[in-house]
């Protein structure tokens, strides 16, 4: 008998939807979105093998532009959601995505407790350090001076949050900083996330250009990491406190088990748990 | 003198061995065919502190207490009288305690209750490695006539693990108490046991819904610990485990219900329990499932409220959250058990619903019946699964999720089944899931999701209706349990009345609720509430007929059947 690979090949291109985005031109996220579907191109995943997850905002209506399983529920919550689907259904590549405001603000406790769990899936943050989708307002990673939000006139007075030293400390197995500019190495970077098991974490910097046009500055600043990632947190957690917030590529690597609990029946049926009622 | 029922508190302080008492003295009764039933009581101290099991012996099924206690055994008086409101006796009443137990409290002695000595302490050092509780246990034994084997067999079977020596020490403790019970003063025996052809179970409400829980199918559970919800999640992690599903402990209430809905959206079944202020955390995303139409099942075990209010204390006040809790136009299921063994189907059938009309399901039980115990009757399993209505086939064209369908209920893909890959949404969307504010679409789903369940058959099961008469108590949850023995007495005194307690509070049945008070010219309300929450919703729902009288006080204490009674008898 002959035996034939029949691994089925993809293009980006199956892994889009016919849905138009609500996205403004020149936004960072439809690159997201291109280096997503060629991620899995990549990885050759059939669509319906994936679930991607998202919560509220610009970037969060990202899944129904894809052909994958998506699911949008409501403001910060793409992280538990994701974890149930991974949890029970193992088999599926699981990805989380949404915005900076969505995961660090309103679903910071998520953020922290799913780099903590380790769950094998990816999550992809598009930060644009803005509310876009509420008109601009500042977000938790917005510089303390930024003055153009009505809601914060004189600037938030507070330090950003550094998403990326709290996914290390809190437990996250692979993290790294991507730009949405540089559409085939975020891909790449997605893929290397995707591939690493655990709780992989991955900042976009993607220019918000309606509410924040000064970072359409951000494709001259950002540069590649000078050096190769490290497994070592110590190490790492020097690295990500004294970059300068624009050094992309994979900067930490851990080898942590990822949580899985075990799914074995140990029982026929629900009547054999009853025999510890009876008298 | 025989009882078809008696009463007993045991209590003390902390460590004296008081839950131990009562755990025993129910699965003893239960062993000889007895039914029991028991409630606990302690105060705030995470560890130590007084506590009381309240215990209620019967030769019939019981499920709730009697008005007052015939006997109260102390253990010793350390704080005990914090307890007094929650132990009603009169004069006829035996209460029996340990002269060297500490200070008699005044409350107690308020009661005008008979009383004797029990000296615990020195009987317990007279044997070696004597128990005071274990006495207590065979004093109350010997008292109500329990025979000896019954208890010397749960003694046997709790201590097994403890060693030959304390076994000993127990047997010969109890012994101890129920020679010592001979010579105290007569209190009611219990009549003898009608025949059982089945052995019991021992089971608390909080267990017995998660039984209902894996028996409808549930393979996923997300858990945030939370008093008196908590148990049933305790009982479903081994549980759940081996049968190969699985439980996460959330990070909060926010996260175990999305961890429910991606689980159930991955075509598993779920369901999380919470209390109260839980509850309220959860309302957000209950929204979502109902907009996404994600099937899941949340056991809402009440507690007084607001806030964090009587975390420990049972009240039903937690019916207007349930109901009206969600933004926006959301129906969803609302489902109440109305005693302790209903915890299992009421569980059960609301995973069943929620499945069948992929839609949120609020199961709400209570402190007391979710952390009482009682020996039951083995509850049969009714077959009821979680069974979602899937597409068939190779997918032929873009499949539309939310598909307009006569019933309301669309065909579920799950994730994996090839060429019906969708979005869920939380937003308005078309029928594929598209995100939409067009009107049309939005009264189209709105209506879908709606006709759904209000077109559902839900068969008898919405409500328990009992007896007949012009005078009909309407109730619900657990206060079904001293309104059925309210009316056993009303019926046993001449009077004719029906019972209707609603299984089903939402979607609401006013037709069948109609046809259930046909001919009844006064109803009584019935309800653990300051707000008289069940009054008001029945007065915005239904039709109610003739007269009516809503009898609705707050916990933490319990309503009684003769206050339930009384307000039949006084209408008369």
């Amino acid at each position: 008998m002959e035996a034939t690979s029949t691994c089925p090949s993809y293009s980006a291109r199956d892994y889009k939807s016919e849905v138009k985005p609500v996205w403004c031109p020149g936004c960072g996220d439809y690159s997201v979105l291109g280096s997503i579907t060629k991620a899995l191109a990549e990885l050759s995943i059939p669509p319906e093998s994936v679930a991607l997850v998202s919560g509220i905002g610009c970037s969060s209506r990202l899944p129904a532009y894809t052909n994958v399983f998506g699911f949008h529920g409501v403001h910060g919550r793409a992280l538990p959601i994701a974890t149930g689907i991974k949890v029970s259904r193992p088999e599926l590549t699981v990805i989380a995505s949404g915005g900076d405001g969505d995961g660090f603000s309103i679903g910071g406790n998520h953020f922290m407790h799913a780099c903590r769990r380790n769950v094998d899936m990816t999550y992809i943050v598009m930060d644009n350090e803005v509310y876009g989708m509420t008109k601009g307002q500042a977000s938790p990673t917005t510089a303390p001076d930024w003055e153009k939000s009505k809601l914060t006139p004189q600037g938030t007075g507070i330090n950003p949050f550094h998403p990326l030293v709290i996914a290390l400390a809190a437990g996250a197995n692979f993290i790294a900083r991507g730009f949405s500019g540089d559409q085939n190495g975020t891909a790449q970077l997605i893929t290397e996330a995707i591939r690493h098991p655990g709780f992989s974490f991955v900042q976009l910097l993607s220019p918000c250009v309606t509410f924040r046009p000064e970072q359409r500055d951000w494709k001259d600043m950002v540069h590649p990491a000078a050096v190769d990632p490290t497994d070592d947190p110590a190490r790492a957690a020097r690295r990500l406190m004294t970059d300068d917030g624009f050094n992309v590529g994979v900067l930490y690597r851990g080898s942590r088990k990822p949580f899985q609990p075990e799914r074995q029946a140990s029982v026929d049926s629900v009547a054999d748990l009853e025999k510890e009622f009876v008298l | 003198m025989t009882a078809r029922s008696v009463s007993i508190t045991f209590a003390g302080s902390g460590g004296a061995g008081v839950m131990t008492a009562g755990n025993m003295l129910l699965d003893a009764a239960g062993r000889a065919g007895w039914y029991a039933y028991m409630t606990r009581s302690s105060g705030a101290q995470i560890r130590g502190g007084e506590a009381a099991a309240m215990m209620r012996l019967s030769t019939s099924p019981v499920q709730s207490h009697d008005d007052h206690f015939d006997v109260l055994v102390a253990i010793d008086w350390q704080n005990v009288g914090r307890f007094s409101a929650e132990i009603p006796m009169t004069t006829d009443g035996l209460v029996l305690g340990d002269p060297d137990g500490g200070e008699f409290p005044e409350q107690i002695g308020a009661k005008g209750a008979r009383s004797a000595d029990i000296p615990f302490k020195k009987m317990a050092k007279e044997i070696e490695g004597g128990r005071p509780n274990m006495i207590a246990l065979g004093a109350v034994a010997g008292l109500v006539g329990l025979p000896e084997d019954a208890v010397l067999g749960v003694v046997r079977d709790s201590l097994a693990k403890k060693g030959e020596a304390a076994r000993t020490a127990s047997e010969a403790s109890v012994r101890a108490g129920m020679a010592f019970a001979a010579g105290l003063p007569a209190c009611p025996r219990l009549a003898a046991a009608e025949g059982q052809s089945e052995r019991l179970w021992s089971i608390t409400g909080n267990e017995a819904a998660g039984l209902g829980a894996v028996r409808g199918g549930i393979r996923f559970v997300a858990a945030y610990p939370i008093t008196p919800g908590t148990e049933v999640l305790e009982w479903l992690a081994p549980n759940l485990a081996k049968l190969g599903g699985v439980l996460v402990q959330a990070e909060d209430e926010l996260a175990s219900i999305n961890q429910i809905i991606g689980a159930s959206y991955a075509g598993v079944p779920s369901l999380t329990a919470t209390s109260g202020p839980g509850l309220a955390l959860m309302t957000e995303s209950l929204g979502l499932a109902v907009a996404s139409e994600t099937p899941i099942t949340v056991v809402n075990v009440m507690r007084g409220g607001p806030s964090t209010g009587i975390p420990v204390k049972s009240e039903q006040s937690d019916l207007n959250i349930a109901l009206y809790g969600l933004h926006g136009d959301a129906p969803h299921l609302v489902v109440a058990p109305n005693s302790l063994a209903d915890c299992a189907f009421s569980t059960q059938w609301a995973v069943h619903l929620a499945d069948s009309l992929q839609t949120a399901a609020i199961v709400l039980s209570d402190q007391s019946l979710g952390q009482s115990r009682a020996t039951i009757a083995p509850p049969a399993d009714p077959g009821l699964r979680a069974i979602r209505l899937m597409p068939e086939g190779e997918a032929a064209e873009r499949y539309r999720r939310y598909t307009n369908t006569a019933s309301g209920v669309s065909p579920m893909a799950v994730p994996g089944m090839k060429g019906y890959q969708y979005t869920a949404d939380g937003l308005e969307h078309n029928e594929y899931g598209t995100p939409s504010s067009a009107a049309a679409d939005h009264s189209a789903q709105l209506d879908k999701r709606l006709r759904k369940l209000a077109a559902h058959d839900y068969g008898q099961h919405w409500a328990d209706i009992e007896g007949d008469g012009d005078i009909a108590v309407l109730t619900w949850g657990s206060t079904t349990g001293p309104v059925r023995e309210a009316l056993e007495r009303f019926r046993a005194s001449g009077g004719r009345a029906r019972l209707v307690s609603i299984r089903l509070i939402s979607p609401v049945r006013p037709e069948q609720l109609a046809a259930a008070l046909a001919g009844v010219s006064r109803v009584l309300v019935v309800e653990q509430s300051h707000g008289a929450q069940f009054h008001r919703y029945l007065r915005a729902h239904y039709d109610l007929p003739g007269s009516v009288r809503a009898f609705h006080r707050p916990g933490p204490l319990p309503i009684r059947p003769n206050e339930i009674f009384r307000q039949l008898a006084d209408w008369s």
